[in-house]
């Protein structure tokens, strides 16, 4: 039988997968945190608390600071050191709050044991405030505040939840022992959500070459259906190993058969889709009333010798991680925040986690270092290869010549930044560096035509 | 450990280089090559020889000193240049003729329009075209094969141009092929005269097999062309059997084979996208046909080509792939 | 063979005929009518359509000028004022001159100034360079090196020194038009006045970060220190986010504040003498001490003039004295 996966595009990067035995251990706490207010899509958070304050772990320290924003809470128990800029992983300033921890003391009501509880709450309206309050983002890398997802605009109905197994980036294995070793929590998590929603169906969706997780998770599937009517519609699919079968729009291609129109959002085929971890975040959020602090991270690298998943609480210095494991290997060239294909390469290792952070990757200089770029052999590797079916040769000619409108025909707008088209280039040419850009600037122009459009509406109609 | 690396993501490559695509091609050449040494002797190897050293001598000789750059011919495409231009000439060419054609293949249809990946027309074709046009003796004087170490040449026609030859007399077709004893296992497995590239269906095959299974290349292009061919040809031949020679006559002879495997795929001068594609592919066959039956040469693939590739531009204009979200 | 030639030669020719009149006859019936001046004015131009002026090239520029009142909003900054005097002369309009501007790349950070603390493998623009992160070095204002401003310049004013990695400007061909300020992500480039004899200074650095660590990106970073602004006697200097910036109306090229700065990031270009820093730092010690002596002369003529009056007899006996 044909493995199901999405039809346009996709690369096949060996999937280094060398950590995959390694389980989740927790990360002793440092002694200082540096929780950053801006770590989610939207408006960054304000601070509620100041100097000399003394916080408790699960403390509400910022609020959300618009509709589109969330929640920040407390990692440790101490005190408020300072709140001010600190170099973030590409060495520019971020807002950061400083607490020096003195013990672990948690709020109260919060339940840190390891006691499932299966039976959901049904009010989905006091779920989702459950979910704001627990500060939970998407934690597949974009960091969307999820109360926002959860509550589609009026008018839109949510026909099918997605949860994203897939983990399709190479070396990253935090998912997959997620899965594993919290299978349980990550299928309440999926029931609360598809309560929140309203929804009927749910596909959990896994990469093949997961297929321990794929029988434990459809086990565990079957073991709570028989349990409650809660867990009815949920489902487990086995998709191919092929990058990025993980992104949003490939999912729901893979999964629904459907496609995400430009500039459109997954809500309007009635899709939504959440991360297991996020799955995960929400159960602990709404079952035990602890909100988004810790995250598993996957430290890995064929250079690196202490291969390790460990759940780090936000706001650790990547310094500390890295010295915990031994130190960063004396042959490694970059060290990359997520995985090889969209993480980012970091350039300040004093910078520290937020709650977005899933892997430190080791390379070394020859796995690495780029090939000196020669002239574009017209092979169409690069658009064979793009997921949104794009010419990325055509893109960086036309963002050279600086033809914006062309560049909005071709729509570069539609790119998601996967990496696909420069990894299969035969010449070397750095199309993404150019193609990002090219989106930038394209974006931008949509952006004020659309709020000149919005403008001249509104004076049209206040004549 | 030295100063950390910092870049854009992404932080991998695949394994595929330019040098590596063309590597491949010339792997996949490799049958043909040995095959024509093997029935044309070591004149044959002589035109190979003359042929890929100029190509690469020309290329790096323009680079370094006329465009003053570090030099290309790292990334093997001369040498893929260099074999094709050599396999659609006759044995008996003249060696400083083939370095003229190589002149004219690398400075004037690839340096000229600057270099690798901005060639209009295929250097390996315009090479062979201009020596047409240019030496029409030596480039019609085709040799029959006689072996490795066959020393008396032995002229004769392809079957081709003894087919469009005796028509012109007001032979018909069944009658030249009794005449000449053609048979299709004859022409699947060598052993008639023509270009080097010409002989041996099975071993060009071999070639464009390898390149398939490596995905160098797509099959659309080249099962296009054959497709129209045979088509087109059968439309004719069932028409008026002593007039047109049959489809299968048609796919084995000539440069038809090897042009569409590895002329007609060339990235550089084929179309981006699938549908494309298969609209140049027809557009070869159909004129490759019309020229055979209509034209004065009795070959039309190198033209037929050379004229696709001029509507390439138009056709990569025309012809996007699918978007994603785009009905 | 000759009726031949002659056929030939007669048909050419008359084609030849018949072509050019039907050329003529549409380029007549196709015109487009322009008021006559457009194209003097366009003439009159430098003719390098850089946009410098901010409009669409030389064309457009004439267009607007013709079309205008006045010249208030026209200045080619190619042709400079030469050119805009021949502008003024064919529309009748008054012009006033302006000061010639020149390019200045506002950056210390040389190789050996500003070390590098991690290695750059991305493409080789200074765009993608700044939107990736703050840059190799540990100053995230500075020159990127990358050069974007180098390929905005349509003069080729603009050369990579390879030695310091920083842009250098050739003033002989900067025309002051603006492509490369506009084109720099890190907003170092400046248009600033050229100066009497080509003389002027200026604070090379846009680095907003505190003393410590601009001194500890940069050796030769603007640390923010204020010694300048307080030894400037001409009010020309302004310090605004751990940076000054020399206001080039107001510095009157004294280059006391060059010989103060002490990390040597301000900057003069052009002065015929090399500065004596010793001697100017002399010459403002030798001022501010007798400042200082004025003030404490002054402050003490206050307090005597402030002073509790003394007893009557103590003065009677002075004035005896003094007359006796």
């Amino acid at each position: 039988m044909a493995r199901r996966t999405f039809s346009i595009g996709g690369v096949h990067p060996n999937d280094a997968k060398i950590s995959r035995d390694c389980k989740i251990e927790t990360l002793p706490t440092p002694p200082t945190v540096y929780i950053a207010v801006a770590q989610h899509i939207g408006a960054p958070a304000k601070p509620v608390v100041a100097v000399g304050d003394k916080v408790k772990a699960g403390q509400v320290i910022a609020e959300p600071g618009g509709f589109m924003s969330a929640y920040i809470h407390s990692s440790v128990s101490g005190t408020v050191k300072s709140i001010g800029p600190r170099k973030d992983l590409s060495g520019n300033n971020q807002m950061v709050v400083e607490i020096a921890v003195e013990g672990d003391e948690w709020m109260e009501g919060i339940d840190r044991t390891d006691t499932l509880i299966t039976e959901i709450p049904q009010d989905p309206k006091a779920i989702i405030e459950k979910i704001k309050l627990g500060g939970v983002v998407g934690l597949g890398g974009a960091t969307f505040p999820t109360h926002v997802k959860l509550s589609p605009p009026p008018g839109k109905k949510c026909e099918m939840l997605i949860i994203n197994g897939c983990e399709c980036e190479p070396y990253l294995t935090s998912d997959f022992r997620t899965l594993l070793e919290k299978g349980e929590q990550v299928v309440i998590g999926t029931a609360i959500i598809k309560k929140a929603l309203g929804v009927d169906k749910a596909t959990i969706a896994i990469e093949d070459n997961k297929p321990e997780a794929i029988e434990h998770i459809t086990k565990v599937v079957a073991e709570m259906k028989a349990k409650s009517p809660d867990y009815a519609g949920i489902e487990v699919l086995s998709l191919m190993k092929k990058y990025p079968e993980g992104g949003e729009k490939q999912l729901i291609d893979a999964v629904m058969h459907r496609q995400v129109k430009s500039g459109g959002l997954p809500i309007d085929v009635g899709a939504v889709v959440d991360n297991v971890c996020t799955a995960l975040a929400v159960y602990e959020a709404v079952q035990k009333n602890k909100p988004l602090v810790d995250n598993s991270v996957t430290v890995t690298g064929e250079c690196f010798p202490h291969q390790a998943n460990l759940l780090v609480r936000v706001g650790t210095p990547l310094s500390y991680i890295i010295d915990y494991l031994g130190g960063v290997p004396a042959d490694a060239a970059k060290v990359i925040s997520g995985g090889p294909m969209m993480g980012k390469a970091i350039a300040n290792l004093d910078a520290a986690t937020l709650k977005g952070t899933g892997g430190i990757l080791f390379l070394t200089e020859k796995q690495t270092r780029r090939m000196p770029e020669s002239s574009c052999i017209r092979c169409g590797k690069c658009a064979d290869a793009c997921p949104m079916g794009l010419e990325p040769f055509l893109l960086n000619r036309l963002y050279k010549a600086g033809n914006t409108e062309a560049l909005e025909a071709n729509a570069v707008q539609d790119c998601i930044m996967c990496g696909c088209c420069l990894y299969s280039c035969p010449a070397g040419i750095p199309l993404l560096d150019a193609i990002s850009q090219a989106r930038g600037q394209v974006m931008g122009i949509m952006k004020a035509r659309a709020a000149a459009a919005k403008a001249a509406a509104e004076a049209a109609k206040a004549q | 450990m030295d100063k950390i690396l910092v870049s854009p993501n992404p932080h991998l490559h695949s394994k595929t280089t330019t040098a590596v695509l063309m590597r491949d091609v010339v792997i996949a050449l490799l049958p043909a090559v040995l095959v024509s040494v093997f029935f044309y002797g070591w004149k044959e190897l002589l035109v190979l020889a003359v042929s890929v050293l100029s190509c690469v001598l020309i290329e790096y000789l323009i680079t370094r000193y006329c465009l003053k750059k570090a030099s290309t011919i790292g990334d093997w495409s001369a040498i893929v240049t260099g074999i094709l231009l050599a396999l659609n000439l006759p044995t008996t060419t003249p060696w400083w003729v083939v370095f003229l054609g190589a002149l004219v293949a690398i400075g004037v249809a690839k340096m000229t329009f600057g270099g690798l990946g901005q060639n209009v027309f295929n250097p390996a074709l315009v090479g062979r075209v201009f020596l047409l046009i240019s030496f029409p003796t030596y480039m019609t004087h085709w040799e029959i094969p006689q072996g490795f170490f066959g020393v008396d040449a032995v002229s004769g026609a392809t079957p081709l141009g003894a087919i469009k030859e005796g028509l012109l007399q007001g032979a018909t077709v069944p009658d030249l092929m009794a005449q000449h004893g053609y048979s299709y296992s004859q022409m699947l497995f060598a052993n008639i005269g023509g270009s080097a590239g010409e002989v041996c269906a099975i071993a060009i095959l071999l070639g464009f097999g390898y390149l398939l299974i490596r995905k160098v290349i797509k099959p659309w292009i080249t099962l296009s062309i054959l497709g129209t061919v045979a088509l087109v040809s059968c439309i004719f031949w069932m028409a008026d059997p002593a007039q047109f020679t049959d489809p299968l006559f048609n796919l084995l002879t000539g440069g038809l084979l090897l042009g569409s495997c590895f002329m007609a795929t060339d990235y550089v001068t084929s179309p981006m996208s699938t549908k494309g594609g298969i609209v140049y592919g027809i557009g070869i066959g159909f004129i490759t046909l019309m020229i055979r039956y209509f034209g004065s040469y009795p070959e039309g693939m190198s033209f037929a080509i050379l004229i696709m590739n001029s509507t390439v531009p138009l056709l990569n204009n025309w012809f996007h792939q699918k978007k994603y979200g785009r009905a | 063979m000759t009726t031949t030639i002659i056929w030939t030669i007669a048909i050419i020719s008359g084609l030849g005929l018949l072509l050019a009149l039907t050329l003529y006859l549409v380029a007549q019936r196709f015109k487009v009518e322009e008021d006559p001046r457009i194209e003097l004015v366009e003439k009159a131009m430098p003719g390098a359509n850089c946009g410098g002026c901010g409009f669409a090239g030389c064309h457009a520029f004439a267009d607007s000028a013709v079309k205008a009142p006045n010249l208030d909003n026209h200045f080619c900054p190619v042709g400079g004022n030469e050119t805009m005097k021949k502008v003024a002369e064919i529309l009748g309009y008054e012009i006033k001159e302006k000061a010639p501007m020149v390019a200045v790349v506002r950056c210390n950070g040389t190789c050996s100034n500003r070390p590098k603390i991690n290695d750059y493998d991305g493409s080789l623009s200074c765009k993608v360079k700044a939107s990736l992160y703050a840059g190799d070095t540990g100053c995230a204002f500075g020159c990127l090196g990358c050069g974007d401003c180098v390929a905005a310049c349509q003069f080729g004013a603009l050369s990579m020194d390879p030695e310091t990695g920083l842009p250098v400007v050739d003033e002989s061909k900067c025309t002051a038009c603006g492509a490369c300020v506009k084109t720099c992500p890190k907003a170092i480039i400046e248009l600033r006045k050229k100066g009497p004899r080509g003389m002027r200074e200026y604070v090379s650095c846009v680095n907003k970060d505190k003393g410590p660590a601009a001194k500890k990106a940069c050796a030769a970073a603007c640390i923010g220190c204020g010694i300048c602004a307080k030894t400037c006697t001409h009010g020309a200097i302004v310090l605004e986010n751990n940076v000054a910036y020399i206001d080039p109306d107001k510095c009157k090229l004294c280059r006391e504040c060059e010989a103060m700065c002490p990390t040597g990031a301000i900057h003069g270009v052009n002065f015929p003498k090399p500065l004596d820093k010793d001697a100017v730092k002399a010459r403002i010690q030798e001022r501010q001490k007798k400042a200082r002596e004025a003030a404490a002369a002054a402050a003490a003529a206050a307090k005597v003039a402030a002073a509790p009056v003394p007893a009557e007899g103590n003065n009677e006996i002075k004035k005896e004295e003094n007359n006796g």
